[in-house]
């Protein structure tokens, strides 16, 4: 690949120096790319092909882990809904409630970066801490809210161990977690020029036209940059499940992460793990191109100077 | 520049300049209610955590909730902490696992990042780009033939997986270096060629005394990341005397609710998730600065 653009003419001595100089310093990364990415990535598909245990020599399938993970497989359609319920609901609704504490810290505010603080150390504490604490929480006869509710006479609510309020459960730590996205969202509306409000105020937009036509369009790119980011992150949301609930109760946050943990780790089913891996990253793959194409209609990418 | 607008709006329409005043008071009162509310919701989940580490049985089991535990039980810290070997986990989590892959990552991302960005060959951009697209392969899809490769050399069971990895360069942190590296003006690069330095040496001399700002990022970040790591020595690490902490508050729990005190469990796994946590929000309030600008660099300048 490097030597692509030098075939034509000879090259001097300073280029040729320059060019081993410059791949010298690379190859960490160039070695590193061989053996943690590519290589793993081409044996995946391998796999995918074969039945592995780890300890037997891998059988030739063919399609067979595809073919039963479509038609046999009684978890594999389980755990897609599940994952399409949760990423449909916690990506959309994480962005756009952090896209709100966003405009409201952008807004004048005292004790500014104290509030982004608090907004975004939720982000960062270790995800086992976060698992602990909402697990207390949650918890129907120790966890505040229902100690709460019982001091009430209320009648208690199962978080964790209703089918239908797990998932939404889960949804609700997502949000809350999303400190990243509100630093980020704070810093790009802190970019978007002054100048724009002052013109659109002498010409008597009010604060709602204001938000509508330039605040959006101007942190228009960041909206979809975090909405790739989370789809990504989405599809393979693993361990807040498998730390409060694992997958239950009656499956219902058993996600897709999660059914591929299981027949790699528990059921040392490799190649099938490797098959679901790699319908996994096409759909993945699939959702990011089409967001990019609806991109076009409503990202704003006049703003850069470039 | 408020008292301005009401000396100029006194002298016509005073009635007007009362309402607007009245109104403005309103909305900057809605707008803290509205953010203190917020905060003190987003803060709940870990004021709790802190707070319910310092209590007794009697004050978890209460009805209604104990908000502030009087009198607080600080001697849970300790008591948590003696309960199984958390100073051996936190010395897996950070000699075994944190310092090693933070210095193998900062030293393996910088140099290759001075190759993709302040020496010109032949091919550069193109492999540069290569180097980008790596980070959308969703770790799922390598995590399995990951794992068969380290099965095979015997490395499971050892931190070895997690840390050999990163002395071949983050895609992440070497795609932001190389925007900083690129941001410094390349005179001095030349300046110091002509004096006959060697690359290394100007990336040693030069180009990383300036880039501290950048360096602070990728060590914090990635200190971060291999502190609150679960997945990696999910996989990875078998024998508890090998556990970093974040396995070892799983171990906890585990324990306790296997005993059948799950009540008790809860002051005692706070206060070991308190401990944990600490670190972090500790670092974040003397390292603000490079937080922020560190999510910005990697965030949005892309």
């Amino acid at each position: 690949m490097a030597a692509s653009g030098v075939q034509k003419r000879q090259m001097t001595k300073g280029e040729r120096k320059s060019l081993l100089t410059g791949l010298l310093f690379v190859s960490p990364w160039i070695i590193g790319f061989v053996l943690w990415t590519a290589y793993p990535v081409l044996s995946s598909i391998y796999y995918s092909f074969f039945r592995y245990d780890l300890i037997t020599k891998p059988v030739f399938l063919g399609l067979g882990n595809y073919i039963e993970i479509f038609t046999e497989d009684f978890r594999f359609w389980k755990v897609v809904r599940n994952t399409l319920f949760y990423v449909g609901l916690s990506v959309p609704l994480g962005v756009f409630s952090a896209f709100l504490i966003a405009n409201l810290l952008n807004a004048k505010l005292a004790a500014r970066s104290f509030f982004r603080a608090v907004f975004y150390i939720p982000a960062i504490v270790p995800a086992i801490c976060v698992a602990m604490v909402w697990l207390f929480i949650y918890n129907v006869q120790y966890g505040i809210i229902n100690s709460a509710l019982k001091a009430l006479g209320q009648p208690i609510i199962p978080f964790l161990s209703n089918p239908d309020l797990a998932k939404p459960s889960l949804i609700v730590i997502h949000i809350w977690a999303q400190g990243t996205a509100v630093v980020i969202f704070l810093a790009t509306l802190q970019d978007v020029p002054r100048s724009l409000y002052e013109a659109a105020t002498v010409d008597g937009a009010n604060a709602w036209h204001k938000f509508r036509h330039i605040t959006i369009p101007m942190t228009s790119p960041i909206i979809l940059y975090t909405t790739v980011l989370g789809l990504i992150g989405g599809f393979q949301t693993f361990l807040l499940p498998y730390l409060l609930t694992n997958g239950g109760p009656a499956a219902s946050t058993e996600f897709y992460a999660m059914h591929l943990w299981r027949n790699a780790f528990e059921f040392f089913r490799m190649g099938k793990a490797s098959a679901l891996a790699w319908i996994m990253f096409v759909v993945v793959a699939v959702f990011t191109v089409l967001l990019f194409r609806t991109s076009a209609r409503w990202v704003f990418y006049g703003g850069e100077s470039k | 520049m408020t008292t301005t607008t009401q000396e100029l709006a006194a002298t016509e329409m005073p009635r007007v300049r009362g309402k607007r005043t009245f109104g403005r008071i309103v909305t900057e009162f809605l707008k803290y209610a509205v953010v203190i509310l917020l905060a003190a919701t987003y803060a709940f989940p870990l004021y709790w955590m802190i707070s319910s580490a310092m209590k007794n049985d009697p004050q978890v089991y209460r009805v209604p909730p104990v908000l502030v535990p009087n009198p607080a039980h600080i001697n849970n810290f300790l008591d948590a902490w003696r309960s199984d070997e958390f100073t051996l986990y936190t010395f897996n989590s950070i000699v075994r696992y944190a310092l090693p892959v933070t210095l193998f990552t900062m030293a393996s991302s910088a140099i290759v990042a001075y190759g993709f960005s302040r020496i010109r060959w032949p091919g550069r951009d193109k492999l540069f780009a290569v180097c980008i697209a790596t980070m959308l392969v969703p770790y799922t899809v390598v995590m399995v033939p990951l794992f068969i490769i380290f099965k095979k050399v015997g490395w499971v069971g050892s931190y070895l997986p997690m840390v050999v990895p990163a002395m071949f360069g983050n895609a992440f942190y070497i795609f932001m270096l190389r925007q900083f590296f690129m941001s410094l003006p390349e005179e001095l690069s030349e300046a110091a060629r002509l004096d006959g330095a060697s690359e290394l040496g100007i990336l040693w001399r030069v180009i990383l005394p300036l880039s501290k700002p950048a360096l602070a990022v990728v060590a914090l970040f990635t200190f971060m990341g291999t502190w609150n790591d679960y997945l990696g020595p999910l996989i990875y690490i078998n024998k508890y005397t090998m556990f970093p902490l974040a396995l070892g508050i799983q171990k906890l729990r585990s324990q306790m609710t296997q005993v059948g005190n799950a009540p008790l469990a809860y002051p005692y796994l706070m206060a070991v998730s308190t401990i944990a946590a600490a670190p972090i929000i500790i670092l974040f309030f003397f390292a603000q600065r490079t937080f922020i600008e560190g999510i910005s660099l990697t965030g949005i300048k892309g």
